[in-house]
C-alpha cells in the first residue's frame, strides 16, 4: 500500500466523528456521562490520528506531486454536469484537518468536565462531533458543492451549539442570529457557484486553476467577490461580522472550537482554495485586502473598552481574521493559513482560559469584577499569559512570526495603506490584550469588593442553610446571570457571584488541554520560521499555490516592517500597563474608557452598526413585512390558493361523481376514449 | 415476409426465457405440491418456501442476463419473437422484486384473512411470469399472450377475499373491462398485420422503414387500438375508470402488486412497441399520448382531493403516477425512457411501502376500513407505522431527498430537453398536477398526525388491538423505505443503472 492508496482512504476521517454524533444522537441518553464524552472525544482522537497518517503519506511524496484527488462516487449526474463526492488530499487540506482534528481533540477533552452536569451532557458532544465531521468534510472535499455541504453543516452546529441553552432568550436569539447572517453570506456562495457552472461547469478545486486563465477578468472578479461574500458570513467579516459576538452566549468550548478555532476559519480556506480568481483578479484582491485590514483595525479599537472577557475575545477573533483576509488581498496565501494554526493556538487557548476563570468564579464573565486571579487560578493564569504573549506580538512566540509575516508580505507588496492600519491594529491588539490579562489575573482582587455590596438583592429569602445556589433557585428568573450572562458595554458591573466563596482552580482534565495549546502558542512560530530554510510551512504549502505571484521580501524590508511592529506590541503593552497595572480602582470606573469619552462611547457599542441593524430590520423592515404580509399575502396570495384549492375540489366532485360504479358507465367511458383516438387518427393524423 | 430481419433461427434459446421458466415451474409446481399435501398443516410454509425460492431463482437469474446483455448485447430468440435486452431486464427486475414483495407481505394477510394460501402463491407467479414474457415479447401476439397470462391470474387474485362482496365486484369489474379492451388491443393487432403484413415488432419496423404506405388509415387505427388496450392496463385517463374500484376491493397485497408489477409490464409492452415498432409515426403517436399523460396526471391528482378512502386515493394517485411516466413515453428519446425506467422503478417501491403500511394499519379483522377517520392519529399511536406512511406518500408527492423527487426530476427533465411549445405546456401541466397532488398527499399525512376527535369510530379505532407487524412485511417496508431514501439521497448509482437499461 503506496502513499496514494492511503490518501484515497482520507474520506474516513470524517465518517469518524459522523458515527460518533450518530451514535450519540441515537443512544446517547443511554451512553450517559461521562461515557458520551469519552466516546466523542475517542472519535476525534482516531480522527486525528488518521490526519497524522495523512500528513506523512503526504510527505513521503515528492514535494510537486502532493496532490491525490479521489472521486468515491457520482454525486448528482445531471445531463453534460456532475457533481461527484470526492476527495483532496493536498497540504493545504491536510493542515486544516490536522487544525480541525488536533484543536478539536483539545477542546473535546475540555468539554468532558466543562459540561459535566449538563443535563444535555450527551447531546452536546454528538452536536461537537457532528460540527467535527462537517468541518472535516469542508475541507477534505474536492468540490465546491462538497465544501458547501459542510459549509452548511458547520452553519447548523453553530447554530445548535449557540443557542444549546435553548430555555435563555438570548441564546436562542443569538442562534438564530448567527444563522441568519451565515444565510446572507450564504446566497453570495451560491451565486459564486451558479457563476462557475454557468461559465466553465465544473464545481472541481483542481479545474479551477486552468479555467481562471481562460474565463474573462471580470468574471474572476465576480466569482471571487462571490466567495468573499461568503467568506465574510463565515469568518464574520465587516459588515456580517455582528453575529460572532453573540455567538458568546454559547458554551465556552463551543467559543473556543467553533468560533475562534476552525469554522471561523472557514472563510479563509475557501479563499485559499480560490486563489486562482485572485490571482487574474486584481480588482478582488484589493477589496479582500481592505475588507479584512478595516475589520482588523476597527474590531481592534472596539475590543479595547469591553468589559466581558468573551466579548473581547470574540471582537479579538475578529480582527485576528481580519488579518488573515487582508494576508490573502495581498497574496500572502502561505501566510494566511500561518496565522489561522497559530491563531488557533493562542485563540484556543485564550478561550478556554477564559472558560476556566468564567467555571472558577461562579459563572461571572465580567472582568471589571475579577482581578489578582492568578493567585486563585494559576495554572490558568500561567498558560494565558503565554498565550497574551503570543497575540501580542511579542517575540519569540507564535502570534508575532505570524503577524510578521503577514505585515512583512503588505509593505513588499507595496500596499502601504494596508500596512499602516495592520501595523496599528496591531498596537490595538496589545493594548486590549494586555488589559484583559491584567484586569483578570493582576491587580487588586475586586470580587470581594462587588460581593459585599450585592447591588441586586439575590439572597431575599433569607435561607440560613444550604449552599447560596439553591436560594437562586427559588426566585430562579429573577438572576440576570442565568438569563443575561453576557455583560455589554455600558452596563453596571455585576455584583460577584463568589458569595463568599474564592475563585477556585479548574479540574485537571480542563487545565491539560489549555497548557498543551499555550504550549502551541509559545513555540508555533517554529512551524515557519522566516530564515533561509527554516520556513517548513511555507515550503509545504508552496505547490498548492502554484502560479501565485508571491513577493520576496529583501531583508531590509523584513526588519523595517518587524523591527515596526515589535515596536508597535511593547508601546501597546506599556499604554495598557500604565493604565490596568494596578486594576481598577472602582469597579464600575474603567480608566480608559473613561478618559477617551465620547470614543470610547462609539467604539464600546461597536459603532452602532449592529443597534443601527436591529433598528432597520426592527422597524421599517418589519413594518414593510407585515404591510406585504397583510396585503399582499392574505389577499392575493391566500386568495389565489383558496380560490385555485375551491377550484379543484369542485372538479374532484365532478369527475367522482362520473365514478358510480356501474360497470357499463366504465365500459362506456372506455368506448368514448376509443372513438376519441379514432376519431383523431382519422380526422388529423391521417392527413 | 420477414426478408429484411436478421436470420431467425428456429432454435430455442432456452438461456433467453430461463426466468420465465423458472417462475412457471414453480407456479405449477405449487399447484402440485398442494394438492399432495391437502391435509397436512405444514402446506403453506411449504409453499411459501418454494414461491421464494422460485422467485429468487428468477432473481438471479435476472441479474445473470443483465450482465450479459449490457457487455454482449440483446439475446434474439425463438424465431425473433423474444428478445432479451437490457431495458427487459431491468424491468424484469423491477417485476421480480414486488412480485417478492406481494408475497411476502400475503404471507401473514391471508392467514389473518382465513384464505387459501397456497393458490395465491401460484396465481401471483404465474402472473409474474406473464409480466415477465411482456417485457421480453418482440412480437405483438407474444404481447397479446402475455397479457392474457399475466391479467387472468390477477382475475382470481382481486376477487380472492371470498367473503367480501367488494373483492368479488372488483374482480368482475376487473375481468369484464379487461376482456373488453383485451379485444381492442386484439383487433388492433389485427389491423397492424393488415397493413403490415407482420406482427413482429422489429419486422414492423423494417417494413415500415422500407416502404412507403399508400394508405394509413388501417395502420393509424390499428396503432390507436394498441394504445387503448394497454392504456386500460396502465390505468391510463380515460381508459382508468376501473382503476379505483379494483384497487380499493382486491386484497391489499394484490393491490401493491398490481400498482408495482402491473405498471411496469404494461409500461414495457407501451415503451416497446411504439418504439421499436413505429418510430416513424412519432408524431402520430405522441400527440395521442401527450393527452393521455395530461388527463392522467390532471384527473388523477383531481379526483384524489375528494376521496374519503384512503386506499382508494392512493390509486388515484397511481392513475396520476402513470400520467409522469406517459411523459417519459412521450418524450420519445433515450433520456425520456430512462426517466420512465427510473421512475417505475421507484414508483414500485413507494407504491409497496404504503399499502403494505395500508395492509397493517387499517382497523378491524376484514381489509375494508380505510377511511380517513380509521388513521387518524396513527402516527401518534404507532410512531414507526405512521412515519413510514407519511415518508411514502411524501416520496409519491416528490418531496427532495426522497426516491419520488428524483424520479420526477428526471421525467420532467426529459420532456423539458425535447424543448417544443407543446413540450412545456406538458410539462406545465405535470408540475401543476404534482402541486395538487401535494394536497391530497399533505392530507394524509395531517390525519396521520392529528390526534383524534373522541368520536366513536374512533374510540373503535383505539379499543382495537393494532396489530404486530409480522417480519416479512417488517422487511418488506424496511427495503422499500430504505430503496426510498437511498434513490433520494445517492440517486447517482440508480440513474447510471437505469442508463444502462434504455437500450432495446
Amino acid at each position: 500500500m503506496n502513499a496514494r492508496d492511503i490518501l484515497d482512504y482520507l474520506g474516513i476521517i470524517p465518517l469518524l466523528p459522523l458515527a460518533g454524533a450518530v451514535i450519540l444522537l441515537l443512544a446517547g441518553r443511554r451512553i450517559g456521562e461521562p461515557r458520551a464524552g469519552w466516546l466523542a472525544t475517542g472519535m476525534m482522537a482516531l480522527a486525528f490520528l488518521g490526519s497524522v497518517v495523512a500528513l506523512f503519506a503526504l510527505l513521503s511524496l515528492p514535494a510537486d506531486g502532493r496532490l491525490q484527488v479521489n472521486q468515491v462516487f457520482t454525486w448528482i449526474p445531471a445531463g453534460t454536469f456532475s457533481v461527484g463526492m470526492g476527495t483532496q488530499a493536498d497540504p493545504l487540506s491536510v493542515t486544516w484537518l490536522l487544525l480541525v482534528t488536533g484543536v478539536g481533540l483539545c477542546i473535546h477533552l475540555y468539554s468532558i468536565a466543562y459540561m459535566h452536569g449538563d443535563p444535555l451532557f450527551s447531546r452536546f458532544f454528538a452536536y461537537l462531533n457532528l460540527f467535527a465531521a462537517s468541518m472535516l468534510i469542508l475541507v477534505v472535499a474536492d468540490n465546491l458543492l462538497m465544501t458547501f455541504l459542510g459549509w452548511e453543516g458547520v452553519g447548523l452546529c453553530s447554530y445548535l451549539l449557540i443557542s444549546f441553552w435553548y430555555r435563555r432568550n438570548d441564546a436562542a436569539t443569538a442562534g438564530k442570529k448567527a444563522f441568519v447572517t451565515n444565510r446572507v453570506g450564504d446566497v453570495g456562495f451560491l451565486l459564486a457557484m451558479f457563476l462557475i457552472i454557468a461559465t466553465y461547469g465544473t464545481l472541481e478545486y483542481t479545474a479551477m486553476a486552468p479555467a481562471a486563465e481562460i474565463i474573462s477578468a471580470g468574471t474572476a472578479t465576480a466569482i471571487a467577490l462571490l466567495l468573499m461574500v461568503g467568506a465574510m458570513g463565515k469568518s464574520a467579516q465587516l459588515p456580517l461580522h455582528l453575529w460572532l459576538t453573540d455567538a458568546m452566549e454559547g458554551p465556552t468550548p463551543v467559543s473556543a472550537l467553533i468560533h475562534a478555532a476552525t469554522m471561523v476559519t472557514a472563510g479563509v480556506f475557501l479563499m485559499c482554495r480560490a486563489y486562482p480568481f485572485l490571482e487574474v483578479s486584481h480588482d478582488a484582491s484589493v477589496v479582500i485586502m481592505w475588507i479584512g485590514a478595516i475589520t482588523a483595525l476597527l474590531a481592534g479599537t472596539v475590543a479595547v473598552v469591553q468589559p466581558d472577557i468573551k466579548r473581547a475575545l470574540a471582537y479579538s477573533t475578529i480582527s485576528q481574521l481580519g488579518y488573515m483576509f487582508l494576508a490573502i488581498g495581498v497574496g500572502g496565501y502561505e501566510a494566511a493559513v500561518f496565522m489561522v494554526l497559530c491563531h488557533a493556538f493562542y485563540k484556543g487557548c485564550l478561550f478556554l482560559g477564559a472558560g476556566s476563570v468564567i467555571h472558577g468564579n461562579g459563572d461571572n464573565q465580567d472582568m471589571r469584577i475579577m482581578g489578582r486571579y492568578r493567585k486563585f487560578l494559576p495554572v490558568t493564569a500561567f498558560a494565558m499569559v503565554i498565550a497574551w504573549l503570543a497575540i501580542a506580538g511579542i517575540p519569540p512566540f507564535a502570534g508575532f512570526w505570524a503577524k510578521d509575516e503577514i505585515l512583512v508580505e503588505a509593505y513588499a507588496h507595496g500596499d502601504y495603506g494596508v500596512w499602516i492600519v495592520g501595523t496599528v491594529a496591531a498596537l490595538l491588539t496589545a493594548v486590549y490584550m494586555t488589559r484583559l490579562i491584567f484586569l483578570t489575573f493582576f491587580g487588586n482582587a475586586r470580587y470581594e469588593a462587588a460581593d459585599a455590596a450585592p447591588a441586586v438583592p439575590v439572597v431575599s429569602g433569607g435561607s440560613d442553610e444550604g449552599d447560596p445556589a439553591d436560594a437562586d433557585g427559588h426566585d430562579g428568573d429573577e438572576d440576570p446571570f442565568e438569563d443575561h450572562p453576557t455583560v455589554v458595554f455600558g452596563e453596571p458591573p455585576r455584583p460577584s457571584r463568589l458569595h463568599g466563596h474564592r475563585p477556585h482552580e479548574s479540574p485537571v482534565l480542563m487545565l491539560v488541554p489549555i497548557l498543551v495549546l499555550a504550549g502551541l502558542s509559545a513555540v508555533g512560530g517554529l512551524l515557519n520560521l522566516p530564515f533561509g530554510k527554516l520556513d517548513f510551512l511555507h515550503q509545504f504549502l508552496e505547490p498548492v499555490f502554484e502560479g501565485a505571484k508571491g513577493v520576496k521580501a529583501t531583508t531590509a524590508q523584513k526588519l523595517t516592517a518587524e523591527g515596526l511592529s515589535v515596536l508597535m506590541a511593547l508601546i501597546g503593552v506599556s499604554i495598557a500597563l500604565l493604565v490596568y497595572r494596578r486594576g481598577l480602582r472602582s469597579p464600575d470606573r474603567d480608566p480608559l474608557v473613561d478618559r477617551l469619552r465620547p470614543v470610547s462611547t462609539l467604539t464600546g457599542n461597536a459603532y452602532y452598526w449592529d443597534a443601527g441593524v436591529t433598528r432597520f430590520v426592527g422597524g421599517p423592515g418589519e413594518r414593510g413585512a407585515s404591510w406585504l404580509n397583510r396585503v399582499f399575502d392574505a389577499r392575493i396570495i391566500d386568495g389565489a390558493v383558496n380560490g385555485t384549492a375551491w377550484l379543484f375540489q369542485w372538479a374532484g366532485r365532478a369527475a367522482s361523481r362520473v365514478q358510480d360504479g356501474y360497470v357499463r358507465r366504465y365500459a362506456l367511458g372506455i368506448l368514448l376514449g376509443t372513438v376519441a383516438v379514432l376519431g383523431f387518427v382519422l380526422l388529423w393524423a391521417g392527413r | 415476409m420477414i426478408a429484411a430481419a436478421p436470420i431467425a433461427t428456429p432454435a430455442v434459446d432456452l438461456w433467453a426465457i430461463a426466468p420465465i421458466i423458472a417462475l412457471v415451474a414453480t407456479g405449477v409446481g405449487l399447484v402440485l405440491i398442494r394438492a399432495l399435501l391437502r391435509r397436512n398443516q405444514a402446506v403453506t410454509p411449504v409453499c411459501f418456501s418454494v414461491a421464494v425460492v422460485g422467485l429468487l431463482v428468477a432473481a438471479g437469474l435476472l441479474a445473470r442476463q443483465w450482465h450479459r446483455v449490457r457487455d454482449d448485447g440483446p439475446i434474439v430468440s425463438l424465431a425473433d419473437m423474444v428478445r432479451v435486452d437490457p431495458f427487459a431486464v431491468f424491468l424484469g427486475i423491477v417485476i421480480v422484486a414486488a412480485t417478492l414483495a406481494g408475497l411476502l407481505l400475503a404471507y401473514a394477510y391471508l392467514r389473518r384473512e382465513d384464505l387459501e394460501a397456497p393458490e395465491y402463491f401460484a396465481l401471483l407467479l404465474l402472473s409474474a411470469a406473464g409480466m415477465l414474457m411482456m417485457t421480453t415479447a418482440n412480437d405483438l401476439v407474444v404481447v397479446f399472450v402475455a397479457l392474457e397470462v399475466l391479467s387472468i391470474p390477477l382475475y382470481v387474485l382481486v376477487a380472492f377475499d371470498r367473503r367480501r362482496l367488494r373483492s368479488q365486484e372488483a374482480g368482475l369489474k376487473y375481468f369484464v373491462l379487461g376482456a373488453f379492451s383485451s379485444a381492442v388491443f386484439l383487433y388492433g393487432i389485427a389491423l397492424v398485420y393488415g397493413a403490415t403484413g407482420t406482427t413482429s415488432l422489429s419486422g414492423i419496423a423494417t417494413f415500415l422503414a422500407g416502404n412507403t404506405l399508400f394508405e394509413q388509415t388501417t395502420l393509424l387505427v390499428g396503432l390507436g387500438l394498441l394504445l387503448v388496450g394497454l392504456g386500460f392496463k396502465v390505468a391510463a385517463v380515460p381508459f382508468h375508470m376501473w382503476t379505483p374500484d379494483v384497487y380499493q376491493g382486491a386484497p391489499t397485497p394484490v393491490t401493491a402488486f398490481m400498482a408495482a408489477a402491473t405498471k411496469a409490464a404494461a409500461f414495457a409492452a407501451v415503451l416497446r412497441i411504439v418504439l421499436t415498432a413505429f418510430p416513424q409515426y412519432r408524431d402520430d403517436w405522441r400527440p395521442i399520448l401527450w393527452v393521455l399523460a395530461a388527463l392522467s396526471m390532471l384527473v388523477g391528482a383531481v379526483a384524489a382531493l375528494v376521496q374519503n378512502d384512503v386506499k382508494r386515493t392512493l390509486a388515484y394517485s397511481s392513475i396520476a403516477h402513470a400520467g409522469y411516466i406517459l411523459m417519459g413515453v412521450y418524450a420519445a428519446s433515450s433520456r425520456g425512457r430512462e426517466a420512465a425506467l427510473l421512475y417505475l422503478l421507484v414508483y414500485a417501491f413507494m407504491a409497496i411501502g404504503a399499502f403494505a403500511v395500508v395492509m397493517i394499519a387499517a382497523p378491524g379483522p376484514d381489509d375494508a376500513k380505510h377511511s380517513y377517520d380509521d388513521y387518524r392519529g396513527l402516527a401518534v399511536r404507532r410512531p414507526v407505522l405512521g412515519g413510514l406512511l407519511i415518508f411514502f406518500v411524501l416520496a409519491q408527492a416528490g418531496v427532495p431527498l426522497t426516491s419520488g423527487f428524483v424520479g420526477k426530476l428526471e421525467l420532467f427533465g426529459s420532456v423539458a430537453q425535447a424543448g417544443e411549445t407543446s413540450d412545456y405546456v406538458l410539462l406545465v401541466i405535470g408540475v401543476l398536477s404534482a402541486v395538487i397532488a401535494f394536497a391530497f398527499y399533505l392530507r394524509i399525512a395531517w390525519t396521520l398526525v392529528t390526534a383524534p376527535d373522541d368520536d366513536t369510530a374512533v374510540a373503535a379505532a383505539y379499543s382495537t388491538r393494532p396489530r404486530r407487524v409480522d417480519g416479512w412485511t417488517g422487511i418488506v417496508l424496511a427495503g422499500a423505505a430504505a430503496l426510498t431514501l437511498v434513490v433520494g439521497v445517492l440517486p447517482g448509482t440508480f440513474i447510471h443503472f437505469a442508463r444502462d437499461a434504455v437500450f432495446f
